[in-house]
């Protein structure tokens, strides 16, 4: 078991590695506009372009630029600063964090929470009403676009421009918020929208991965034991059924606190990692575009180590690999 | 016992596969030795049975005979010619005279094939048939082997087990080979349609002259197939002879055990403390 | 005095081609301590019916009717809850593939502790010294280390003694043994009917037997059931069985086994044909079509009865009389069904 944590840890750094290395490359060969005078700004003469290119080292080879890059990054976990604000890019990032990360969590705890349940009992009830009834209403909430969902969300229920029933906070109240209750009664329509599509995906999932797992041989053993129905279901049929499931939460907060936010922060008006990517490709804010990608790296790789290990966990034959 | 040379000669044949640890690169920390060191003969039209459970290695002997697997070391010579080394191009040309059956019907078909194409294939390949030809060359085949020549354009999944594993049988004699290597193809059947299958692979036997090499771990069915038989354990063959002469009077231990364990169908023999 | 009574037992099963008789008119008696046999091959239905004494295929598309009776309680109509007291208490089953009829997850000690705090109220320290009695019991060795281990760390004989370790555990009256040994090895499956034998004498428990092989069952059971396609064709002893069969099918089966006394080159008697699909069974006898001696009265379904007034419990389904079986069975020497040579459809 150690040795497959160790042998997983060591392979995540030199991804890491890697990563840092390709997304160099990338924006180094990124065509769009040059960074000197992306950073001079608009009314830069040649002149004020060249010195600016060399104060930020435009004019060295690749390699000396990624390596002071790379030395900047390892040793004081540097990530350049903004051509819009001259603002360090780390601090930028984590500023936005925070917003990002409660945003994520408390919509995971609510699809987890909605989704798992009922994927659960459609799979120990199929073709019933209760199960027909899901399926119908996941399709529509997976196939609805989450800004439609935000969009018509806020016209419904926000307390400014409520229709039906005004009395969730509305675009923008995150930032008013101060407290940790406050800032939590702000995220509780951002919560649902971007929970829906996940809540039905999930539900989904645990409904075909529960079916199979209760055709499984163990589970009639289980049956034949005399366990309750009840206890078959969760302890020997959910049990196994939820590995595959760890797997997907594991990618979908990696990929979400990378900046997969972007739709329902946008709308919401929450300032959150992805709201930051967003307006950094509307600048064209190089620096900012390369940390927050590399942030993202970061955050995808740690993640499917975690999954790796609570994989480890759950199921013991892996740990043999 | 056998005239002239052997059809296949097989000398100190052996397969080990490495077992690999370490956390970053690979290392290799012990090896698996499947195949030991293992020698038999087969003339022309008489069949080897081999002998062994689960563990004593005769699928990876097969494998490796064939050249499916690369051996570690040894010889494996099929009329004088040495298959070892030879890369697949050469090798190619050879496989017409030397075909497998596999033993499960149910997963060795494509079942995205039809019938046509799955017994076809080989006939392609080797350039034996093509076009209209081909197709009446299948039927011919599938009559052979017992099966209606109308359901050449079928899939896998209309047929039961046993007329699957007829499938597999069509598809190996596709190209008229000389030998047979046969693993387990009728463990996977009921014992009213293995019956089936072995008489018509004695029957396909004496109309084509073919030598074949059955592998199976019921001793039971090997005796009643094979001239001679060797018993395979650990990677090892422990005992070879005559088949009669294995199973009536066997000198090796493991042989000894493996006759005891099989279960006798008469209760007036054998029979087990109470009950 | 029988410990189970299964009276007119009929399974079906409602598919999407349509429906499938998978269970007709299946009745026979088990004693206490005897060790029945059931025969056939496969979709005859010997598991189905096993399954259903347990009540493990009730499902929305399953009718099932006829009696079960156990201690005075017909187990077909038992709820839910009475129906689990029973499972893993006083009937236990266990089945053909031990790797995956464990759960994977879950440490083998813990599985047979489970079974075992289910039904007795003991401690959870209590439970495991008894899961290392048991697996002392069944011949694994190290029990006390082994019973931390994982389902995929013990080779498959092990794992099945640990199941069968996991179904003795609350000293069963009744153990349902459905192909216990079709995975293993044949020295592997020695050792373990050897074991069942061994366990069941001292137990003093009844065994039901499935298997296919003729071979396990002359070895092992007092007396055997031979089903094909849904139906009982024939029952009787064990001698009565392989040296006085009076079934076309049983001959059959005994014709298609190779034997030490049959010439290298001889063809084996096989039975012609395939077993036919239960969703659409030949009216009358189901082996009508493949019995080369049927005749005009097959097309009614023969009853299962006695046709030897001095063996009344020997029974089969065959119309032919006593001394037409006698004539017709044997084949070049030996019983069989038909003469060697006949080709397969």
């Amino acid at each position: 078991m150690r040795r497959y944590i160790a042998r997983r840890v060591l392979w995540g750094i030199a991804l890491l590695f890697i990563c840092s290395a390709v997304i160099f490359v990338i924006f180094y060969a990124f065509p769009s506009a040059d960074p000197a005078s992306l950073r001079a700004g608009r009314a830069a003469t040649p002149d004020q372009i060249e010195r600016i290119r060399v104060s930020l080292g435009l004019d060295e080879p690749i390699y000396t630029q990624y390596w002071l890059y790379m030395k900047n990054l390892v040793l004081h976990f540097d990530l350049g600063y903004s051509y819009q604000s001259n603002i360090g890019v780390r601090t930028l990032i984590l500023d936005r964090l925070p917003a990002t990360a409660f945003l994520v969590s408390g919509a995971a705890i609510l699809w987890l929470a909605a989704g798992l349940p009922v994927g659960i009992v459609s799979a120990v009830r199929p073709r019933s009403l209760m199960d027909r009834t899901m399926m119908v209403t996941s399709l529509a909430l997976i196939s609805a676009p989450v800004f439609w969902l935000g969009l018509v969300s806020l016209y419904l229920f926000a307390d400014d421009i409520g229709q039906l029933l005004p009395i969730f906070p509305g675009v923008g109240s995150y930032i008013e918020a101060n407290s940790f209750l406050e800032k939590a009664w702000s995220l509780v329509l951002p919560w649902f929208v971007l929970a829906a599509a996940s809540a039905a995906i999930y539900a989904r999932y645990m409904r075909s991965s529960l079916i199979d797992t209760l055709s499984e041989d163990y589970v009639r053993t289980a049956r034949a034991k005399g366990l309750s129905e009840r206890t078959v279901v969760m302890r020997h049929g959910v049990r196994s059924a939820v590995t595959p499931i760890v797997t997907l939460l594991g990618l979908d907060i990696g990929t979400l606190l990378a900046g997969n936010a972007i739709l329902t922060e946008t709308v919401f008006n929450i300032p959150g990692v992805g709201r930051l990517v967003a307006t950094s490709i509307e600048r064209s804010d190089l620096p900012v575009i390369q940390g927050v990608v590399l942030f993202g790296a970061f955050f995808i790789i740690t993640f499917n180590l975690i999954v790796d290990i609570v994989y480890a966990y759950l199921d013991p034959r892996v740990r043999y690999e | 016992m056998t005239a002239g040379s052997p059809l296949l000669e097989v000398a100190d044949l052996v397969k080990h596969f490495p077992i690999k640890a370490g956390v970053l690169i690979d290392r290799e920390v012990g090896r698996v030795r499947a195949v030991d060191g293992v020698s038999f003969t087969v003339a022309k039209g008489e069949t080897l049975g081999i002998v062994g459970e689960s563990g004593s290695g005769k699928s990876t002997l097969c494998r490796a005979v064939l050249q499916l697997i690369e051996p570690t070391s040894g010889s494996v010579r099929f009329e004088g010619r040495q298959l070892v080394g030879l890369g697949q191009r050469q090798m190619r040309p050879l496989r017409r005279d030397m075909q497998m059956i596999f033993q499960d019907p149910f997963s060795s078909l494509n079942p995205r094939q039809r019938v046509v194409q799955i017994v076809g294939a080989p006939m392609r390949l080797h350039g034996i048939a093509s076009g209209s030809d081909l197709k009446r060359e299948v039927q011919d085949l599938l009559d052979r082997v017992g099966l209606s020549p109308e359901h050449y354009n079928r899939y896998p999944h209309e047929f039961s087990g046993g007329q699957r594993q007829r499938i597999g049988i069509a598809r190996a004699l596709a190209t008229r080979p000389k030998l047979i290597l046969a693993d387990e193809p009728v463990s996977a059947l009921d014992v009213s349609i293995q019956a089936q299958i072995i008489n018509l692979m004695s029957d396909l036997q004496r109309e084509l002259d073919l030598a074949y090499v059955f592998v199976a771990h019921d001793i039971g069915i090997v005796r009643h197939v094979s001239d001679r038989i060797a018993v395979m354990h650990d990677g090892k063959i422990v005992e070879h002879g005559p088949a009669r002469q294995v199973c009536s009077s066997p000198t090796d231990s493991y042989t000894k055990k493996l006759l005891a364990a099989v279960p006798v169908p008469d209760p007036r023999r054998g029979r087990r403390a109470g009950g | 005095m029988s410990l189970l009574e299964v009276s007119d037992l009929r399974v079906q099963f409602e598919t999407e081609d349509g429906v499938v008789q998978a269970v007709d008119t299946v009745s026979y008696e088990v004693a206490s301590g005897e060790t029945l046999g059931i025969v056939g091959e496969s979709g005859c239905g010997k598991s189905v019916a096993s399954m259903t004494i347990l009540g493990l295929t009730r499902g929305p598309q399953t009718t099932i009717s006829g009696r079960v009776m156990y201690e005075g309680r017909d187990l077909l109509a038992l709820g839910a809850d009475d129906l689990r007291r029973v499972r893993g208490n006083d009937i236990a089953m266990i089945f053909q593939d031990p790797l995956s009829s464990l759960h994977p997850f879950y440490r083998i000690g813990d599985q047979i502790v489970e079974a075992i705090r289910t039904h007795q109220d003991v401690s959870r320290a209590g439970g495991r010294a008894r899961a290392i009695e048991l697996l002392d019991m069944v011949g694994v060795p190290e029990p006390s280390r082994r019973v931390d281990d994982y389902p995929h760390e013990f080779s498959g004989g092990m794992r099945q003694r640990a199941m069968i370790a996991m179904a003795l555990s609350n000293e069963p009256k009744l153990l349902i043994a459905d192909e216990p040994t079709t995975a293993l090895d044949v020295t592997i499956q020695a050792q373990i009917l050897e074991l069942l034998n061994d366990l069941q004498s001292r137990l003093g428990m009844a065994v039901i037997l499935i298997t296919h092989d003729l071979g396990v069952v002359a070895e092992n059971a007092d007396r055997v059931l031979v089903m094909y396609a849904g139906r009982i064709v024939e029952a009787g002893s064990i001698d009565q069985i392989f040296h006085d069969p009076g079934h076309p099918y049983t001959w059959g089966l005994l014709g298609s086994l190779p034997s030490l006394d049959l010439h290298r080159h001889e063809e084996l008697p096989q039975i012609a044909g395939l077993p036919p699909s239960l969703l659409a069974p030949p009216a009358g006898c189901h082996f009508r079509d493949r019995c080369p001696h049927a005749f005009d009265q097959c097309m009614k379904v023969p009853p299962l009865e006695s046709r030897l007034p001095d063996s009344p419990e020997h029974r089969d389904r065959c119309w032919l009389t006593a001394e037409q079986k006698h004539d017709l069975r044997t084949v070049d020497g030996r019983i069989g069904l038909q003469a060697p040579g006949a080709r397969a459809s």
